[in-house]
Parts: structure tokens; sequence; C-alpha cells
């Protein structure tokens, strides 16, 4: 890999138009990204955006690096193939709930289980839109749509939950209405080594308008989002007035007047166990209660493509390197004359 | 066959024996055969083998579905299928015999384990009273041998408990039968050493149920039934023994060397390709990558990944898999990327006959896929022939930036022959040609990168990550001729489906042209593909050596089909073409060169016999005589 020369965001974008609906959250999502990559420190060339299908799947053609728009739900696994192959590419997964929850769900727990080096961007907007506005795996019960005209009857996913069960190294969630912490989030899924989810809410006004808004604008990001820092105590609201506290593996929101700021879990990124960081995750399933946002969980854990990498060197430091002769003569041989 | 009365040691001479070795699923029977296999191998015979199992992994002990079978033709000259009928039947227990006494020819050979013929045992396979003493084996030349008691008799003092000893008794049955047709005993020796090192008291065991078989030969007088088939005379040369499976693996390996690139496989394990994945996961020292992913469609988007990265990307399948598959093949279509789909065939539709062979996977090769979304597609002839054909779907994929269907089936994955290993300084290498620099000036007058700027044989370039200035995006989405943009115009869309279709067609300019072997002026030309031409090639030299005329045409190259094909059949007054299908290969030719082509199939989870093919074919033959 050669050293990244210096880049600023025009270098990162292509020339083509953005097609989005106008006021999408994708919007600010890439501005985010095409901001951050020039503070990476990495190549244009050495980066790689590979997408399904749906409109966050659009994402590969807006960046100026190489990008493969593959079909709906396997950029996981296209990603993982890549990956394997070319362990110096920066490889990131772009798509939407229904691209890797629902068509592509199997190649997304798998992608998180084998820690897969890639950078998954799930942008969570609780509806179908290219399809125009169909319920997800993520829409909330009684949910309304085109294909659920007396509302959902179904129970969503957690996306976070999701992927602390399928043993994620790195599990983060943030929202397209923070651009800072967007990139505080992308930068340091880019630094995990292994598979690193990022749970994006973002906002579809045309088919599931203000389905976060209840969280995520400005007045109540203080009292709703619950903003994980590792080594912290889990508290928030404008003065820091509320708390979490993990009881019997459960955690629940508290006063910290009344429980007191030692009872209050301190936010461990890093712990092996999954159990609080999923506890965590349950705080909320609807998007009307406060909400963690952050990383729940960044562990190291051996990275897929470089063990087979490693495995293939002690092979050929083994056995030596493949003699294709050797290898045609390996089984019982005769002459005929 | 001949059998010609060598008067030295009394044993008799034949040209070939075709042996089955039956027996319960638990019995070693696939071993055995594999066993015997190697030593006619290692002896200089030519031969071909069959192995049929059922799809259970252990079906109840005794009963017919449980019926395990190995066949395998040795032959002092060269041959090219596991025989019509077996001459000799080793049955080891009563379903055994019942299930494949039917196959064995008139007057051949029965050498059963007399042991297992208790009332039970016949009782699981449906016989009323025993075959062995009510006269209904009259017809044929019976062995019988108490098996199980002399194997844990000679495993006696060995210190291996009574149940243990038992379990050796197919070498008992191997010893017996490598008397009786004067088999090499040392290979067999040498891999029960090797096989089962460190465990001392198998080896003991093993050895001394093999050693009492050959004894129990000599000592029960069985002379009269000895046959011995000498070396086959084959072109000189050092030999292996191999089957489809395994050759498929290597000419991977060898295709990925003579690229001079990865190879990389995704595959999920199905019978009957799970072999290839378990060969080419022990050869990662060839820097081979080999992903076992969550799903089939896992499997090959894997693969399309690791080829986009400039990789060989393989994925490997059968019928059930290809369905799944489908959508990312046709996305591959239209990346233009390289990529090799390898469909070990077996009797469909769904789960259909897993372990038995079929080749009705041709017309979904074809045109499985939605929208027009040609591809080419190679098929192997022969175990290993899998070797070269897996060469050249390689070359056309990375050569011709394209998916490439690869079609074997079930018969040539298991079954096994000797092999002239080829001088790998000979192989041709591979052109991969990277793309490294930009290739179109734009509007501005700079210097850029177009994805979709073709080459005279309508080739794009393949640049790669991580090449420096050549960042371009890719998609299944419609794509401008060129520039590779989003296209949704309506006169591009239609250009690129015709230059997609072209540049496939284009490739029979790439491919040897057909050849009539046989009698080139014959009237009657027989066309096959795949595991076909053995049975072809067998009926054709009986045709032959009866003085009857007969041209063969084998098809390597189901899509484009050789670009002389069209004037080459014309020259026949009929043309026959035998497949294990309904007759796919058969539509194809009659749509694309409106002749009366005539369809002969089999669907029965076996392969052709020449026996079968050669009445076939003289049925042309003599009808074709009728009408001058």
């Amino acid at each position: 890999m050669t050293d990244a020369p210096t880049t600023t965001r025009k270098d990162w974008a292509t020339d083509q138009e953005v097609r989005w609906c106008p006021g999408c959250g994708d919007y600010s999502i890439l501005t985010a990204v095409q901001l951050l990559m020039p503070e990476l420190g990495v190549r244009r060339e050495d980066t790689v955006f590979v997408s399904g299908i749906g409109c966050a799947a659009r994402f590969p053609y807006y960046m100026n690096t190489y990008g493969l728009h593959a079909i709906h739900g396997r950029s996981p696994a296209v990603a993982t193939g890549l990956a394997m192959a070319r362990g110096d590419l920066h490889v990131w997964v772009v798509g939407g709930d229904g691209d890797m929850m629902s068509i592509g769900g199997n190649h997304l727990i798998h992608a998180l289980r084998r820690n897969v080096n890639l950078n998954i961007l799930l942008f969570n907007n609780q509806i179908y839109g290219l399809t125009k506005g169909q319920y997800s795996p993520t829409s909330e019960r009684g949910k309304v749509t085109k294909s659920t005209p007396h509302g959902s009857v179904e129970q969503p996913f957690n996306a976070v939950s999701l992927a602390l069960g399928a043993e994620a190294s790195f599990v983060a969630r943030t929202h397209d209405m923070d651009r800072g912490h967007m990139q505080e989030m992308f930068r340091r899924a880019h630094d995990h080594p292994g598979a690193a989810l990022v749970e994006v809410f973002q906002n579809c006004n045309v088919f599931n308008d203000g389905a976060f808004a209840a969280l995520t604008k400005r007045d109540a990001r203080d009292s709703m989002l619950i903003d994980l820092r590792h080594g912290e105590p889990v508290r928030f609201g404008a003065d820091g007035e509320f708390g979490v506290v993990i009881e019997n593996g459960r955690a629940r929101v508290v006063s910290v007047a009344e429980a007191g700021i030692d009872a209050l879990v301190v936010h461990d990124e890093t712990d092996a166990d999954p159990s609080v960081a999923f506890a965590l995750s349950r705080l909320a399933n609807t998007n009307d209660v406060p909400t963690p946002i952050g990383v729940f969980r960044a562990v190291e854990r051996s990275e897929y493509g470089s063990s087979v990498t490693s495995q293939i060197a002690a092979s050929q430091s083994s056995a030596g390197p493949g003699d294709l002769h050797k290898l045609l003569h390996s089984r019982p041989t005769w002459q005929v004359a | 066959m001949t059998e010609t009365a060598a008067r030295t040691e009394q044993v008799r001479r034949a040209d070939g024996i075709v042996l089955r070795f039956a027996g319960d699923s638990g019995d070693g029977m696939q071993l055995t055969g594999d066993r015997f296999t190697s030593a006619s191998a290692l002896f200089g015979n030519d031969l071909a083998t069959l192995p049929e199992f059922p799809a259970e992994i252990r079906a109840p002990a005794g009963t017919l579905a449980g019926v395990s079978s190995f066949q395998v033709h040795i032959s002092d000259h060269d041959i090219t299928t596991p025989g019509d009928a077996p001459t000799v039947l080793v049955a080891m227990n009563p379903a055994a015999l019942r299930s494949d006494l039917p196959l064995l020819t008139p007057g051949g050979t029965v050498i059963v384990n007399s042991d297992a013929f208790g009332e039970r045992n016949l009782g699981k396979a449906g016989y009323d009273s025993n075959p062995l003493t009510d006269g209904s084996l009259d017809g044929y030349t019976l062995v019988t041998a108490p098996m199980t008691d002399l194997t844990k008799r000679a495993c006696a003092d060995l210190g291996v408990k009574p149940r243990d000893a038992e379990r050796s008794k197919n070498f008992f049955a191997l010893g017996l039968v490598s008397w009786l047709y004067s088999r090499p005993v040392e290979p067999t020796v040498d891999w029960i050493d090797g096989k089962f090192a460190g465990r001392d008291t198998v080896v003991a065991a093993n050895k001394a149920a093999f050693a009492a078989g050959h004894a129990f030969g000599e000592t029960a007088e069985l002379g009269a039934s000895r046959l011995m088939v000498n070396p086959a005379e084959l072109a000189p040369g050092t030999y292996t023994n191999i089957n489809g499976n395994t050759a498929l693996s290597w000419g991977l390996i060898a295709a990925s060397q003579q690229a001079g690139i990865p190879l990389f496989l995704g595959s999920y394990p199905i019978t009957p390709a799970s072999d290839i994945l378990h060969e080419l996961a022990r050869h990662k020292n060839f820097g081979v990558r080999t992903l076992q992913a969550e799903d089939e469609i896992a499997a090959v988007g894997a693969a399309l990944g690791a080829a986009y990265g400039g990789h060989i990307g393989v994925t490997t399948t059968s019928g059930p898999g290809m369905a799944l598959k489908a959508e990312t093949v046709g996305l591959a279509v239209s990346l233009e990327v390289p990529l090799v789909v390898i469909d070990i065939q077996r009797g469909g539709p769904s789960t259909g006959l897993p372990t038995k062979t079929e080749a009705a996977d041709l017309l979904m090769a074809m045109y499985g896929r939605h929208g027009e979304a040609p591809l080419p597609i190679v098929a192997a002839q022969s175990p290993s022939d899998c070797f070269f054909a897996a060469i050249e779907a390689v070359r056309l994929a990375v050569e011709h930036r394209t998916p490439v269907i690869l079609l074997s089936d079930g018969y040539l994955a298991n079954s096994s022959e000797p092999w002239r290993v080829p001088d790998v300084e000979q192989l041709d290498s591979i052109a991969v040609n990277f793309a490294s620099k930009p290739n179109h000036v734009n509007d501005e007058g700079e210097a850029v990168f177009w994805p979709f700027r073709r080459d005279e044989r309508l080739v794009r370039p393949w640049a790669i990550p991580g090449t420096t200035g050549l960042m371009h995006r890719i998609g299944g989405i419609e794509k401008s001729d060129g520039s590779g943009n989003i296209s949704y115009e309506p006169d591009n869309h239609q250009a690129m489906v015709r230059l997609r279709a072209e540049r496939i067609a284009l490739i029979a300019h790439h491919i040897p042209p057909a050849e009539a072997v046989g009698d080139p002026d014959a009237a009657v030309a027989a066309v096959s593909w795949g595991s076909t031409w053995g049975a072809v090639t067998g009926a054709r030299r009986r045709l032959e050596a009866a003085g009857h005329r007969l041209a063969h045409i084998h098809l390597r190259h189901l899509n484009p089909l050789p670009a002389n094909l069209g004037e080459l059949l014309s020259s026949f007054e009929r043309v026959v073409v035998p497949e294990m299908n309904t007759g796919q290969l058969c539509r194809m030719l009659r749509a694309e060169y409106l002749i009366d082509a005539k369809s002969v199939t089999k669907v029965s989870g076996q392969p052709f016999t020449a026996a079968e093919l050669t009445e076939a074919f003289w049925t042309e033959i003599a009808a074709a005589e009728d009408q001058p």
C-alpha cells in the first residue's frame, strides 16, 4: 500500500448526480463520510464501497473510490470474498434495514460472526424506500404501510441486539442528525480490525418521515439519547440527571439523585462478555423512550481474512510453496515404458 | 470377453473383469473397492470405476436401502467405461445379493459372506429361502466363504475384541479377491500401515483379515475361478489413479498457477461436489483460499467479490445450489467479471437423487437466469479430463471476463481411472492483463479510466482495487457502454444486451473446431457432451470392431458451440445425440442448425453403458443403410 496523499472532501466525491430524494437522511451520511475520509489517511485506490440494493445501496456511485453495487442482500457475502482475498483494502459495506436484515440477514450475521474486516453501515429508516413504502424488519408493530394496511403484526429487529447476538466484535449506533457523532462512529469502525457494524438512524422523509424525530430533534437529544462513553457511568439528560443501572442482568433508567452515581453502570465497551451491552441495547425497542447511541461493544478478536492468510503462510513455511509437479505426483504413481 | 487358458499356474487370462463389491453401508465397500482399484492401477491395468452408495449415511443394517456398491472394470487394454455388467459380484449380505444380482452377467461369479446369510438377514432382504442352498444361484459360479467367522478367528490372538475384529471382514473379502484375480498384496498392506498408523490393533486386525482371505483362496481350492488380467498397453509416461473431483480440484490449482493469480473457492457443502472443497482446503500452500459459506448464495457472492479483487473466483455446487446462485451469476454477466461456477450434476429436480448421476442441467446453464444473460459453458468428459476442463473454464473466464459454467456430474466426480500425469511445463499460460492505466480521454482532455471500454474481442479491462488512478464504480444496474455510468437509455440497453451476446458468441473463434473421430465419412454421427463420452467411445469401438461405421463428435464447449459445428453436422445423414437427460443438447442442436437430430436418453441415475449405446447407434446405422 502506497502512502496516502493529502486529500479533501472533493477528491472523494464523484461527478455523478446524487439521486436521493431531497431531504433524505442519506445526504448527511454521505457528507459525513466524504468529510471523514481525508482524515483517515487512506488512499482512495485502497478503499472499496460495496452495496446491495435499496436507496442506501446507491452510496458507492457517489464515492470516488472503487465501488461495487451488487444485488439485494448479498453485499456482506460479496464483501467477505473481497476482504478475504485482499487484506490490503479498506472495505465498506452500505445498506438499508431491508437489504441487510431481511433478504441479506443471513449474510450479515455470518460476516459479523466470522469477524471479516468490514465497516458495515446499516442505514435504518424502518421502511422500504426504493420499492415505495412497505414495512421493513425494523418497522414497529402496528405500522400502517402499503403492505400492512391494517398495521404490522410483526415483532421488529433491534439491529444492535441482533449484531450482539451474532457475536459481533464491534457494534455502534448513531443518527443522521449529528455529523460529528456519525464521523466518530465511522472512524471507530474504520479503526476496528474485524467486522464493525454501525447502525445509523436515518430519516426517510418520503415514506417514514420523522420516525426518529422524538429521539434526534435538537431539543430532544439530551433527554432521549443515552450517549455511551467507555469508562464513564452511563447517564444522560441536560444535566446528567438520569442514569442507567444494571439489575439482575437488566438495564433500567433511574434518577441519579435517587439511585446515586455509584449505582450507575460504568460502560465498558471492551467487556468480553456481551451481556451488559445487550442489556443496554434492550433499553429501547421503540422510538419514544431514551435510546442508547455510541459504541456498545469493541472487543479484539482474530480477524477472519488475516486468520486465513496466516494459515496460508504457515502452510507455505511448513510444506513449502505450492509445487504443481509435486502435487500431480502426490498419489501413488506407476510408470508405463 | 475372451478367456484363454494360459496353463501357467492354472490361472486363466482374461482381457478384462468387471467386479462389483456390494454390502451394507457399514461394511466398508467403498473402501474395499477403492483399495482393489488402487492395487490394479499400480499393477498397470486400465480401469474405470462406478461407486454407488445410498444418500443415507447409515440406512438400517441389512436392508435393501442400505446397500452400498462399488463397481470396477479392470482391463488389459484402453477402456472408457466401468463395464456393461459385472462379471463378478462380491455380496457381503443377502440384501447386497438381492439388489445387485440382477446386474450380474449370466454365468458370472458370485462371492458371498455365508455368515451373513442367517434367517434374520434373509428376512430383511425379502428372501423366503436361502439362495445359497435353494438352487437359485445354479446358473452362476458360487464361491462361499464364512468371512465373519474366519476374520474373527484370524484376529483371535491379536487382543482385538470380537466385535472390532468383525469390522475387518471387508479386508478378508479384499484378500480373497486379490488372490482370485492375482492382485499384488504389497500396495494394500502398505496402505493399511499408513492409514491406521498409531492404531496397532486395527492395523493388525486388518492385515490378519486380508491375509486370511488371501489364504482362503488357496486352501479352498478355488483355483478354477482364478483369472489374470495383464497390464494394459498404455502410452508411455507416469500414471496415477484419479477421480473427477480430485482432477477438477487440481485443474483449478493448475489454472491459478498458469494465470499467476490466487485461487478463491466459495462453496457450501452439497453432494456430489463437496470433495472439491475438501481437496482445495488441503492445499493452502498454493495460496488457495477456501470459504465454507453460510449458504449457496454467499458462496458465489464471495467468489464474485474475490474475483473483483483480482483472484480466480470459483464456486462449486450441484443442481439445487445452481438454482440459488442464478441471480449472482446474472450479476457477474452484467459486471463482466471472471467467475467460474462448477455444477457437479446429480439426479433432479429438487433433492432428487443426490448420490446418482444425471446431466440435466444443460438448459439451466444455458438459460437459467433472468434477462438475456449468456455465458460460456464447458463440460468435462472423463474423470481425468476434469483437470483440463477446469483449466479451460478458468481460461475462458479470465481471458474473456465472464462467468463460465463448468458441468461435471456425479459419475465423473466419484469415478476413477488411470491418468497419464501431464508435464506441467507443457500447460498453456492464462493471460490475466490487469488494467494499469487510463484508457480514455474525456471531453476536458483528461486521461480517465472507462471500465466498459472494450478491446477487439469486446472484452473490457479488469482494473482491480488498489490500482492507482483507476477508481471506478460498477454494478448490476444497466450501464453506459464505455464509461460504465448508470444508464437507463433505451438505445444503450439494447446495444448492451447485444454486446453481451456478441462477446460470448465471439468466443467461438477462441476454441478448437468440432472434430469427428472414428469414421468422419460415416452416414451416422453421434454427438455427445459430458461423461457420455466414455460410453459413446466404447460403443464406437465395438461397432468398428464389427465392421460398422460411426462418426463421433464430442462437444467440450456447449456455449458458444464450435464455429464449424453446423457445417460438420450437415455432412451426416443421421445425427444421434445420447444424453443423461430428456434431450437437452438435442433440442439445442435442432434449434440452432435446423437438423433432424435424434435423441437417445437415459435418466435412471446410472451412466449409459457401451452396450446400450452400441444398440442405439446400430439402429441408426441400419436405418441409414436401408435408406440409400
